[in-house]
């Protein structure tokens, strides 16, 4: 659902309280965090879709790469997951689900948790995921709403996913969509490891609303006004053709129409704007950290692996969640 | 040049865009309204428009859009001084198929000539611009044409494939034209006089 859809839902429930709950729904945060005990806090997030490529293993790494990302964007690590699948039985053969789950125990192996359980109903349409649950003292949770004035945002995958995806379904850009589905299977666990040792105020990993809708989130969370410098962006090989003919999907428009903060300076192209707005699947983390340590950080992820990260830009001042990009 | 509709009303993101490309791909010159039913459609193919210098004039009538494309023929001309494009087109072969065998002599050689031509055709680049089909070639760009696959898979690369519409009309095959468009001897002489022409 676009941001504003479900804002707009979610402001007629009444809101839960519990004194443990450290994180809950209020802050539109990754996941939500449940403090056990002084030492312990329970990370707990979910998250499922259709598939997005046609390789069903290929669809179950990605699906779980980006449910297991809520939980890194959090400063925890994944400990349990639990699959959450819709298959149509009578449509696709026993092959294509095994596959999608094999993918999906493949990912979750390599971030070092297990696979406990799940639940398989009859559907139309495949759709896939995973409840993931994970752990982390109460103390160090990297939250989206710390980012302080001066801040350096850095930002660890590269962008593009959701033009590409309709790149994909034209049958057009074919390297694009290629680097977009190794982009999107890859973990977020290098990056989130490799900025434990630093002094992270915010984090929070890029997905359904785009970069600038993830951005805004950060910065309104955090009260803080931010500037985005779009030359240093990170964007997969031909995502910026591809959105220059028009290939661009219908959740960048709304993500677009719903964020109301954001100013372009006239230098930026369109195609670049359509990217800072573009739906992601398992998109990178968003850190923010202070400016001092902002180059160590980059060096630590160099080295980590995570070759597409980029300083993209800066928390300029305290704010109502304003974003200017230049 | 009469204005070919494209109606992508209905349809999901990205289908209007792919719509739109293939008629403009197929089309040599003229102009294109394509109609969508929603925004971001509409959003989408003034961005391919714009992308590809097709210009775009969007009319909006009962909630759906009228998006109207103008491809230029000047595009394809060699004295054209405009864009990469042009550069690209000058160099650019259009057929003039005139047979559905190839040479003169025997049919059954000819037709075996003809397939080996359009199979070998895939194979080089560049791509022609436009291949156009008169007399008994229209029976290359109808059901059961021994060809259809290979013009299928040019069509499909962006050349244009175009027969004509009287010699469709004439073997009474206007119904089975397989792949690309029925034109006129307007866009046809206009084709080959503005662009490097070999007859077949």
């Amino acid at each position: 659902m676009g941001p504003g859809d479900l804002a707009g839902i979610l402001s007629r429930l009444p809101v839960m309280h519990n004194p443990n709950v450290l994180v809950g729904i209020a802050t539109s945060d990754d996941a939500g965090v449940y403090k056990l005990n002084p030492t312990t806090a329970l990370i707990q997030t979910v998250d499922f879709f259709t598939p997005i490529v046609d390789d069903p293993y290929m669809f179950g790494q990605i699906a779980a790469a980006n449910s297991l990302s809520d939980i890194y964007a959090m400063g925890a690590m994944p400990i349990t997951a639990l699959n959450l699948v819709a298959f149509p039985n009578c449509k696709l053969p026993g092959e294509v689900l095994l596959a999608i789950l094999q993918g999906g125990q493949d990912k979750v192996a390599e971030a070092g948790a297990v696979i406990i359980g799940g639940h398989t109903i009859d559907d139309t349409e495949p759709k896939y995921g995973l409840s993931v649950t994970g752990i982390a003292h109460p103390d160090k949770i990297w939250t989206n709403a710390g980012a302080q004035p001066g801040d350096y945002l850095v930002l660890t995958k590269a962008l593009g996913t959701g033009i590409l995806a309709s790149a994909a379904r034209a049958d057009m850009f074919a390297q694009g969509v290629a680097a977009a589905t190794v982009s999107m299977a890859a973990l977020n666990a290098k990056a989130a490891k490799a900025a434990t040792d630093f002094n992270i105020h915010a984090c929070t990993d890029i997905t359904g609303f785009g970069l600038l809708g993830h951005v805004y989130e950060m910065a309104a969370g955090s009260s803080v006004a931010v500037t985005i410098d779009s030359a240093s962006l990170p964007i997969l090989p031909e995502a910026a053709d591809a959105a220059a003919i028009g290939l661009v999907p219908g959740g960048a428009y709304a993500n677009r129409n719903y964020l109301q903060t954001v100013e372009f300076a006239d230098s930026v192209p369109e195609n670049i704007r359509d990217i800072c707005f573009d739906p992601q699947t398992s998109g990178g983390l968003l850190f923010a950290v202070p400016e001092n340590e902002a180059g160590k950080l980059m060096a630590a992820l160099g080295v980590a692996g995570v070759t597409a990260a980029s300083v993209i830009g800066q928390v300029t001042a305290t704010g109502k969640g304003e974003i200017y990009v230049r | 040049m009469s204005d070919r509709i494209v109606d992508c009303r209905g349809l999901a993101c990205p289908q209007p865009v792919i719509n739109t490309k293939k008629a403009v791909e197929q089309l040599v010159s003229g102009r294109i309204i394509v109609i969508v039913d929603n925004e971001v459609a509409k959003s989408n193919v003034v961005k391919f428009a714009t992308a590809n210098s097709l210009g775009a004039a969007v009319e909006e009538k009962d909630g759906h859009y009228y998006i109207t494309l103008v491809k230029d023929v000047s595009q394809l001309s060699p004295v054209s001084p405009r864009t990469e494009i042009t550069g690209e087109c000058e160099s650019r072969q259009v057929y003039l198929i005139t047979r559905n065998t190839l040479g003169q002599g025997s049919e059954e050689l000819g037709a075996v000539l003809m397939k080996s031509f359009m199979a070998t055709l895939l194979e080089v680049n560049p791509q022609p611009a436009a291949m156009l089909f008169i007399n008994s070639g229209v029976k290359l760009t109808v059901q059961g044409s021994p060809v259809l696959e290979q013009l299928a898979t040019l069509a499909g690369r962006g050349v244009s494939i175009l027969s004509c519409g009287t010699c469709l009309d004439y073997y009474q095959l206007k119904a089975d034209l397989a792949v690309g468009e029925a034109t006129n001897m307007y866009t046809i002489v206009e084709t080959i006089s503005t662009s490097k022409t070999v007859s077949l």
